[in-house]
């Protein structure tokens, strides 16, 4: 029963990708001036426009695939580019996703991962350059002090849910806002901004605090891969094997029968929202430590909102989550080539990353359109709603 | 007007919940559905009210083949239907209520109130159901709700009436007064489909009793029938309806209940100076109907509900205050009057809700980790030991009959030592045969020694397992009686008015009765 169903999801989660591929190749097919070239005598030789769009959404997925996964062109560890690109995207939408997941699985709707990222990031950029601690314990603390920042941030909003009843949505948008605008102020301060005072970037993290590159100077994949896939079994582990997690399973599934089991319901969320900000904050550091070297306004980009796609798409499952952090970090990578190879826009990404949640939010959608059995998958939706009424 | 049911199945699936049912109501009859929860009489009166389609078979009106797609088709051909669960806005009058989805309107769209009202009164002197025709809904009593109901499916020319479980919610005397209206309905010529699965109700009002077990009609039977017999074709075997006990041998005082007070955030006071104790050895049954405080009651015993004034006490310690894990942690057992919101995790395996309480004791883990291994063998154990009917422990418990979700709930409960257990509504949507070895446990329960508060609106339940009987009415006890009490002792209290028989209350309990309340 239990297998059929995840079967059921699986499909569904294939078809939704799909899905989201063939919608967008009609959107390839129009933007191509070929093809609309074409479509000019389209009823003289209708076939030329089949043609010509067949051309345009092969060239276009090939440089997309390309981008995200090996580049032949190129010899040595270049070629491997794409792929290193592919994992660096995916580092932090792992962490994040999985920051959003966890708080799910517990009936909480995390959409503060934003701000959590933001405080981690700040904090493992002020210990990456301020203290001065030996190589390898100073990334160590560095790391850790990035996960302190998003657990203070995401225990804030568990905390204000049990202790006043404040609905974790609207605290943690409102959190997203201070988060930013701290960051800002921080960007202006003597001490955390860099001189010569220009521009709104922080001061550079110390090398020994740098997280060590895998594969070579040329690459820019690190260790905070590694960070996450290991954060993606913990996470896996806490809620599969450990008390902790079966009591935070029990509160995400029925609040009520865990409160009338002795278990303290508050209490859990918080270390819910705590662990969620910890992860995400984590996410932030290996952003500052292993990728930018340093804070800018534009340090979390969209990926506190992207890891609740992420979520989605795996399913609040951490393997789930992992592949689906791959897939969407991969489309990120590759969609750079995708527009210098031909010219279709970065932008159709964002698209195909918006239908693919469209889809798995819609299962009925996807079971109509390519005539699934019935049955099988929930609606997104309906985890949505959970996490809206509790 | 005559309706039949012919060979009527509906699947779901793998599960068949009608299986070729016949069933033929005749015009100004009282044929009353019997058969336990999940035997299908709810699907069966869905598809004849149009919510359901049937796979196989066909509904006769007058021996005329009709398809109903949805209820309005149904209304149509003179079908009514009143729901377990009312379908009324409560902030709307009775009358409003009744025009619903039918409105007179005059010129320009405008409500016609006056000729409403007027047909509503009518529709109530007719039939001798008394409705206040401008009264809130929210205002009045559950019986007289339910009158409303009926009204409004007789405004609507039902001539078949279809009552699901109409009792459930009633004390006696309203029971007693439904029973006069559905007779008088019957015999003004109205049919009334009577669904329910107590026995007492169908031998008294009934004229021809159809009982489906299973998804199928099992036999008929005529109301002289007695309960042990119908009782036996309900559930396909011999049932002793009867709980074997001997007296109880009461030890200490375990619970003290002095003088709570529990009010919600209106400030509504649900539960008004509540007092009683219960002693090791005996069973407590707390009787009432539902919504008088008796939910808030054992929330407050249990610690999940925190109460404004008084004191509980255990085995003689002050517990007022006192936390659900603290108290489980000193031996309290509950098992709460809706399982699968309160007692159960739905999506959890069976081993899992077995150790809901239990995760963190060093039985069940081994530092943080839990210990998986122990789970399965408790939940081996615990199935075989209270015959939970599953294909396997690892089944999602929400997969299991309504008995077996009872019984996970008992063996998790009853797996630790006891000194007080807590059960509400234990035998609410439990087959009759799950329900004779829930009654045999709590019975074990108490001779092994514990305390038992047993939280009961079924009176026959009530007198077959207590060895004292309080009765709860609007928050506040309305007096004690002794297990032999009879149904009419037991009905007055119910209602509020002041117990005659009651004046020797056992020593044990203090009763607090408010002459004004009484007198209502």
């Amino acid at each position: 029963m239990r297998r059929l169903r995840w079967g059921g999801t699986w499909l569904v989660t294939v078809f939704a990708v799909v899905g989201a591929l063939v919608v967008g190749a009609v959107l390839i097919a129009v933007g191509d001036a070929r093809t609309r070239d074409a479509a000019t005598y389209f009823f003289s030789y209708p076939w030329d426009t089949f043609t010509e769009a067949g051309y345009a959404v092969r060239d276009a997925y090939a440089a997309l695939l390309q981008g995200a996964l090996f580049n032949p062109a190129l010899s040595g560890t270049a070629a491997l580019g794409p792929i290193s690109e592919t994992l660096v995207n995916a580092t932090p939408l792992i962490l994040t996703g999985l920051a959003v997941a966890l708080a799910f699985r517990v009936g909480l709707f995390n959409i503060g991962a934003q701000g959590q990222i933001i405080l981690g990031a700040v904090v493992a950029a002020y210990v990456g350059f301020a203290w001065d601690l030996p190589a390898g314990l100073h990334l160590l603390v560095a790391l850790l002090g990035g996960v302190l920042g998003g657990t203070l941030w995401g225990g804030l909003v568990g905390w204000l849910k049990a202790r006043t009843g404040a609905h974790e949505v609207i605290t943690t948008i409102m959190l997203n806002y201070v988060a930013v605008n701290l960051l800002t102020f921080l960007l202006g301060l003597q001490g955390f901004q860099r001189p010569p005072y220009g521009q709104a970037i922080s001061e550079a993290v110390a090398p020994s605090a740098r997280l060590p590159l895998l594969l070579g100077p040329s690459l820019r994949v690190h260790l905070g891969l590694l960070v996450a896939l290991a954060a993606a079994v913990g996470v896996w582990w806490l809620f599969t094997r450990s008390t902790l997690g079966f009591r935070l399973r029990a509160v995400g599934a029925n609040p009520d029968a865990a409160r009338t089991a002795g278990m303290a319901v508050g209490r859990l969320q918080v270390v819910a929202m705590a662990a969620a900000g910890g992860l995400a904050g984590l996410a932030g550091a290996s952003q500052v430590l292993g990728v930018t070297g340093s804070v800018t306004g534009s340090v979390a980009g969209t990926v506190g909102f992207d890891a609740i796609t992420v979520a989605l798409l795996g399913r609040n499952n951490p393997y789930g989550v992992v592949a689906a952090g791959l897939l969407f970090g991969g489309m990120r990578a590759g969609s750079v080539q995708m527009q210098s190879a031909t010219g279709v826009p970065v932008d159709l990404v964002g698209v195909l990353q918006a239908l693919v949640v469209l889809f798995i939010a819609a299962p009925a959608l996807v079971r109509a359109v390519f005539r699934l059995k019935p049955g099988g998958a929930r609606a997104v939706g309906s985890e949505l709603s959970a996490g809206w009424t509790r | 007007m005559e309706l039949e049911l012919r060979g009527i199945t509906k699947r779901f699936g793998a599960l068949v919940a009608n299986d070729a049912i016949d069933l033929v109501v005749r015009e100004g009859e009282i044929h009353a559905l019997l058969g336990e929860n999940g035997a299908g009489k709810s699907t069966l009166m869905n598809v004849l009210y149009g919510l359901h389609a049937p796979d196989e078979g066909e509904i006769l009106v007058d021996g005329r083949p009709v398809t109903f797609s949805s209820p309005g088709d149904a209304m149509d051909a003179g079908i009514g239907m009143v729901h377990q669960h009312f379908m009324l806005v409560p902030t709307f009058t009775a009358t409003e209520n009744i025009v619903l989805g039918s409105e007179l309107v005059r010129g320009g769209g405008l409500l016609d109130r006056r000729r409403a009202r007027q047909r509503v009164v009518e529709t109530s002197e007719r039939f001798g159901l008394a409705v206040p025709p401008d009264a809130l809904v929210a205002d009045l009593a559950v019986g007289v709700q339910q009158r409303v109901e009926i009204v409004k499916a007789l405004l609507r020319q039902a001539q078949v009436l279809v009552l699901d479980e109409p009792t459930a919610v009633l004390t006696p005397a309203e029971t007693d007064d439904l029973m006069r209206v559905m007779r008088e309905l019957a015999d003004a010529g109205t049919s009334i489909v009577f669904i329910t699965h107590k026995l007492r109700e169908v031998r008294a009002v009934a004229d021809r009793i159809t009982v489906i077990r299973r998804g199928r009609v099992v036999g008929e039977a005529s109301p002289s029938s007695s309960s042990e017999e119908l009782a036996a074709l309900m559930v396909g075997r011999d049932v002793r309806l009867t709980v074997h006990k001997a007296p109880a041998t009461p030890g200490d005082v375990v619970l003290d209940v002095e003088g709570i007070r529990v009010t919600d955030g209106a400030g509504t006071v649900l539960l008004d100076d509540v007092s009683l104790t219960v002693r090791a050895g005996e069973v407590l049954a707390v009787a009432g109907v539902d919504g008088n405080g008796q939910t808030e009651l054992t929330r407050a015993v249990v610690g999940l509900q925190a109460v404004d004034a008084g004191r509980l006490s255990l085995s003689g310690e002050d517990v007022t205050g006192e936390g659900v894990a603290g108290l489980l942690a000193r031996g309290v057992g509950y098992v709460p009057e809706d399982r699968l919101h309160d007692g159960l995790v739905g999506s959890f395996s069976i081993a899992e809700n077995l150790v809901l309480d239990l995760s963190s004791s060093p039985e069940f883990s081994s530092g943080p980790a839990l210990d998986r291994a122990a789970v399965a063998r408790n939940a081996e154990a615990r199935v075989a030991e209270f015959d939970i009917r599953t294909s396997s422990p690892q089944a999602a418990v929400s997969t299991l009959s309504g008995g077996n979700q009872q019984k996970v709930v008992l063996a998790r409960e009853m797996s630790r030592p006891l000194k007080l257990l807590v059960v509400a509504q234990p035998t609410r949507g439990v087959d009759v045969g799950s329900q004779e070895f829930v009654h045999q446990r709590i019975v074990a329960e108490r001779d092994r020694g514990a305390a038992v508060v047993l939280v009961s609106t079924e009176l026959d339940e009530v007198r077959a397992l207590a060895d004292r009987i309080v009765v709860l009415y609007r928050g506040r006890i309305a007096g004690e009686v002794g297990p032999g009490a009879t149904q009419e002792e037991l009905g007055l209290l119910m209602a509020g008015a002041r117990p005659s028989g009651a004046a020797a209350a056992s020593a044990t309990a203090s009763t607090a009765t408010d002459p004004e309340r009484d007198s209502a």
